[in-house]
């Protein structure tokens, strides 16, 4: 072969991530942290930013509808992937489509979609009081809930991909061995199915986790005015306050959480298998 | 017990697909206003969404930018793809992991950076360049499906074209790129799509005049509900529709 230069091929999609990715970022960063902020004046801004009450709010909100967006998609994605890996079939086929097509719609057309469903006069409130099972309409949208179950229906495709990627490859040979010598489904599963499923387990939830924290079109579409997330803060710093410095800083900080959960999930998961691709 | 499973995954697939196809049944609602079900179904919605300028314009805007971002992931993804699938050279991991950055940094950030970059060049409006950010995150979509796509290349016709006196340049272009023509056919669909669906980048980048149909459908959203937008999103989902049939068509010729 001689020597390999294939890696030249890199060069382009170097540039392109460089330029257009890498060189923005550290521009911006670099520029509003270093340069038009004093060197002395940067704890204190770092200091100011962070223990400022909208962003610890923002901060937590954050947090805890990321773990309950994680939580949900691995609850409702698991039996999906289960019924995936071990079926065949048009039933099979039915429920790839009904994963496959909202993964590969537009995050604005499903948040839309659901605002649709959800709303005062949306289709749940009509049937439900249409039913007479409530007497007012339900507050299903603007409020944490609605953010809750957006993010839910946006990142589920993720999780269902990455824990079938996983149960695909568990050897159906060890279930069958194990109902042979006698074992009840329910402690197969629990003793042969389930840690098999960890990894996938671990990698869905890291990937929803990290796309979670970054979320901006679903909170700030369907959350009510006090459900801010560290996302929606800065753009409301660069759109209404043009305050580059602040949105700096808590940039920092997102993007720092969002890179030590991509290292972990680097190392647990096979990144050609990401996105299901 | 062993109903739960398949009733359970039966719901949720409704729950999933439902909202969709709520929004596609409303584009092609007949009233004035947004119900389910409609009383009365017409076309009236597209029409309404074809006949505006400015609707008019942000589909040319969304098709533009989505061509440059498709051509230029699309190019830059196989080569990157081809050198990490044939490539003898340390790091691919570290390498893979900081290709498919763009999509896991927070969107909000990266359009940030990007808006910061673009307004000091006074680039901020241009629909070629707005193409180029979005090659970005299309790259890691391009790169992830090439990846799998050359694998399946029999690295053997390869190694017959080199050993014929073929260069590598030539190989590539005679032999692998034929070869890998479905994979490379379905990455350049998904790296449309992904410009043609992406909202946050678009948001901070585009101008009155070149925004997207996404950033239309948020101006839109933030305004008044009117059902032009039910039937621009079902636009939407219709070209992911026919994406995705497509994929499908040419995944079978992948295995053929």
């Amino acid at each position: 072969m001689g020597r390999d230069r294939t890696w030249l091929l890199l060069l382009p999609a170097l540039g392109l991530l460089v330029l257009l990715f890498l060189a923005p970022l550290a521009w911006f960063l670099a520029r509003t942290l270093f340069i038009e902020t004093a060197p002395a004046e940067v704890p204190a801004l770092f200091a100011d930013v962070l223990t400022a009450r909208s962003m610890q709010v923002a901060a937590l909100t954050t947090l805890w509808v990321s773990v309950l967006v994680t939580l949900a998609t691995l609850v409702i994605g698991y039996p999906i992937a289960f019924y995936l890996a071990n079926r065949r079939g048009w039933r099979a086929a039915l429920v790839v489509f009904c994963v496959v097509v909202p993964y590969f719609t537009s995050v604005i057309v499903r948040t839309y979609a659901l605002t649709v469903v959800l709303g005062r006069s949306g289709l749940i409130n009509e049937l439900l009081g249409a039913s007479g099972l409530i007497g007012a309409p339900l507050a299903l949208l603007y409020n944490t809930f609605g953010i809750v179950v957006g993010m839910t229906y946006v990142l589920l495709p993720y999780m269902v991909l990455t824990l079938y990627a996983t149960m695909k490859a568990i050897d159906p040979n060890l279930l069958r061995a194990g109902r042979a010598l006698g074992a009840s489904p329910l402690y197969l599963f629990r003793r042969v199915y389930l840690p098999l499923s960890v990894p996938g387990i671990v990698s869905g939830s890291l990937i929803v986790l990290i796309l979670a924290l970054g979320f901006f079109i679903t909170p700030a579409l369907m959350g009510g005015p006090g459900d801010v997330t560290v996302a929606m803060l800065i753009e409301r710093a660069i759109e209404i306050l043009i305050d580059w410095p602040s949105a700096a800083v808590m940039s920092v900080v997102l993007l720092a959480a969002t890179l030590i959960l991509f290292a972990v999930y680097a190392r647990v998961t096979d990144l050609r298998r990401m996105m299901g691709a | 017990m062993r109903a739960a499973l398949p009733l359970f995954v039966g719901c949720a697939c409704l729950l999933l697909i439902l909202p969709i196809a709520i929004v596609v049944v409303l584009g092609f609602s007949g009233g004035t206003f947004l119900r389910f079900p409609p009383t009365s179904l017409s076309l009236r919605w597209f029409a309404a969404f074809l006949g505006d300028p400015g609707w008019r314009a942000a589909l040319w805007s969304s098709l533009a930018i989505g061509g440059v971002a498709c051509v230029v992931a699309t190019g830059v993804g196989f080569l990157a793809a081809y050198a990490l699938v044939r490539g003898a050279f340390p790091a691919k991991r570290l390498i893979l992991a900081v290709a498919l950055l763009p999509i896991v940094s927070p969107t909000v950030v990266t359009a940030i950076a990007m808006y910061y970059a673009s307004a000091r060049l006074g680039l901020v409006g241009n629909v070629v360049w707005v193409g180029l950010c979005h090659a970005v995150i299309a790259f890691p979509v391009v790169l992830l499906i090439l990846l799998s796509a050359l694998q399946a290349v029999d690295l053997r016709l390869e190694q017959a074209a080199l050993s014929l006196g073929a260069s590598r340049a030539r190989t590539l272009r005679t032999v692998v790129v034929p070869l890998a023509a479905p994979g490379l056919a379905s990455a350049a669909l998904f790296a449309f799509l992904t410009s043609f669906d992406e909202l946050v980048i678009s948001l901070f980048l585009t101008n009155a005049a070149t925004q997207t149909l996404p950033v239309r459908i948020w101006n839109s959203l933030h305004m008044q509900v009117e059902p032009t937008v039910a039937a621009v999103s079902a636009f939407l989902i219709g070209v992911t529709g026919v994406i995705l049939a497509a994929d499908a068509l040419l995944r079978r010729r992948r295995k053929a």
